[in-house]
């Protein structure tokens, strides 16, 4: 078992599933497909893995300004991952996000974790877990 | 930082409506970006109106619901369908009357029907200095990097949530300080005929999002002003393949007039010194299609078309027809430019689809073919085209992609690094 304190970016409640951590950034916009959730973009090396119901390490992000409206989709069509681990904010990927919580539909948590700390969480199962007074750590099993 | 809103902005906030959930939307934004507080903006241009799905349809019609209005000048990126009816789309029905639904809501808000990825050569060019929340990776870079007004790259959502609200976070790219470049992309020991030629520009704007990421550079070693339609191109090229919001070029761009202007006399973090064979590798990894022997399509105007850059095509086909379907992205404002002048017709003839309002990567207009080749000039074309279209992409110069669609097989005629 290992914990990890972070810091939140976009509340949610806690949240559990399966790690994607990805090698190398990615763009969500032309990037990931809005319908699935899997990864579209030929040229990144995780090519074809899906990112619903994953808990998404994510190093970067890249490009176009629609990232946020991919997510958004994610969302509201249930192909979300079930929590973001960003490097870096991204403010146009967690609008997607903040949308869907004004649109009404449950948006997954977004934490931040220096990218350094993602591999140790690569292939396990990874909980996300928020307290009352807004306290998050990332626990892995195995 | 804890975000400080007046008690104005406060109040619009707290209110069930359209006006509201915008005000929401951008201090919920500014408290994650760490912003102290809303600046006003003058004007806004507004990437949200592309259809990924019903959520987006159903986002803008909550805000035309709830009464909101826009508080400043907006222009509209590309939607997903070609309202002009220049070209045709395979979208199925459910998905097209949820596209036009989208567009309609938008323009319900008030924003201006210019559909276009260049808005700064449709008459939208806000002055150097000013704040304003642009939208569209293209459309920020060229704002901030050759019109020097400033924004921070707006994505979905923000830019209407601040259009709509007249106020945008003051942070990042709104600061002069921020604007400083720490990286020199060093272009001088590049041939002059290569960084002369057309296909210098996208193949050097990829390059230079790869390396620097999300820092500003300044590109230096460049003789002369390459005119707007190379900077669009080296600007949508270098935000395809990195977070690049604002480059500058030395004596060239309007926050550079020389290099140490552009540093801002902070040292500077590195420097990348651009070889030919770094030009040269940059322009192969545009093509993801191996040695094709046949092309299957050619695509053009990412970023949209430029008047200009349509008298070129015109000339370079010089009345051949292309042998491939051949697609020309564009505005309505080049559109109604290019009939003015009498190039429409010819172009139709030559095999030439425009296509306007829209492009041939964000909706389906190219022929379903999952073994495809497309041939682009487009630095970001070739980035999107095969995740988006399904294309394998063979990248070329303007010449190259003519001569080709007449021979309906690669043919290259253009320069190399």
């Amino acid at each position: 078992m290992t914990m990890q304190p972070c810091d939140l970016l976009v509340g949610g409640a806690s949240a559990s599933g399966e790690a994607l951590v990805l090698d190398r950034p990615i763009s969500f916009w032309g990037g990931v497909d809005p319908k699935t959730g899997r990864i579209a973009d030929v040229r990144h090396p995780q090519h074809g893995l899906g990112i619903a119901g994953r808990v998404l390490f994510l190093p970067g992000t890249i490009g176009s300004s629609s990232a946020s409206a991919v997510l958004l989709e994610l969302v509201r069509n249930g192909n979300a991952p079930a929590a973001l681990v960003l490097d870096e904010p991204d403010a146009i990927l967690l609008l997607g996000l903040i949308v869907a919580r004004e649109m009404g539909w449950t948006p997954p948590p977004a934490v931040k974790l220096a990218a350094a700390r993602h591999a140790g969480f690569a292939g396990r199962r990874v909980s996300v877990s928020i307290d009352d007074l807004g306290a998050v750590a990332l626990s892995a099993d195995g | 930082m804890t975000l400080e809103l007046e008690p104005q902005q406060r109040d619009i906030a707290a209110r069930p409506d359209g006006a509201g959930m915008a005000m929401r939307i951008v201090a919920d934004a500014a408290r994650l970006l760490g912003a102290p507080r809303l600046i006003p903006i003058a004007s806004a241009h507004i990437d949200g109106a592309l259809y990924h799905g019903d959520s987006g349809t159903l986002f803008a019609e909550r805000l035309v619901e709830g009464g909101a209005r826009l508080a400043v000048r907006a222009t509209l990126n590309v939607g997903s369908l070609d309202l002009t009816g220049c070209s045709r789309d395979r979208m199925p029905p459910h998905e097209r009357s949820m596209a036009r639904r989208m567009m309609d809501a938008y323009r319900a808000l008030g924003c201006e029907p210019t559909w276009t990825c260049a808005p700064y050569q449709a008459g939208h060019r806000p002055a150097k200095g000013t704040d304003v929340a642009w939208g569209e990776s293209n459309a920020v870079v060229f704002c901030n990097s050759v019109l020097g007004a400033r924004t921070n790259r707006y994505g979905d959502f923000l830019d209407i949530a601040c259009a709509i609200s007249g106020v945008a976070p003051d942070y990042g790219l709104h600061r002069p300080a921020n604007r400083r470049a720490r990286l020199v992309f060093d272009v001088g020991g590049l041939d002059p005929a290569f960084l002369a030629s057309e296909i210098a520009w996208p193949v050097l704007g990829s390059l230079y999002g790869r390396e620097a990421g999300s820092d500003i550079g300044v590109v230096s070693g460049v003789a002369a002003h390459p005119g707007d339609d190379a900077l669009k191109a080296f600007g949508a090229a270098s935000a395809s393949t990195g977070a690049v919001g604002l480059f500058h070029i030395a004596g060239v761009t309007p926050e550079a007039p020389d290099l140490t202007t552009a540093l801002g006399g902070e040292a500077q973090a590195r420097t990348i010194k651009v070889t030919p064979a770094m030009a040269a590798d940059a322009q192969a990894r545009l093509s993801t299609a191996e040695r094709p022997d046949r092309i299957d399509a050619v695509a053009i105007g990412s970023p949209h078309l430029s008047p200009a850059e349509f008298t070129r095509l015109a000339a370079l086909l010089a009345g051949r027809k292309a042998a491939v379907p051949f697609y020309a992205c564009t505005g309505r404002h080049a559109l109604a430019e290019i009939e003015r002048r009498g190039l429409l017709d010819p172009l139709r003839d030559a095999g030439v689809t425009v296509v306007a309002d829209t492009c041939v990567v964000v909706t389906p207009i190219l022929p379903d073919n999952a073994s495809g080749v497309l041939m682009t000039n487009s630095g970001k074309f070739a980035q999107y085209a095969p995740g988006n279209t399904g294309y394998a992409v063979l990248y070329g110069s303007l010449p190259d992609c003519v001569e080709s669609a007449v021979a309906g097989r690669p043919a290259r005629v253009g320069s190399e690094p």
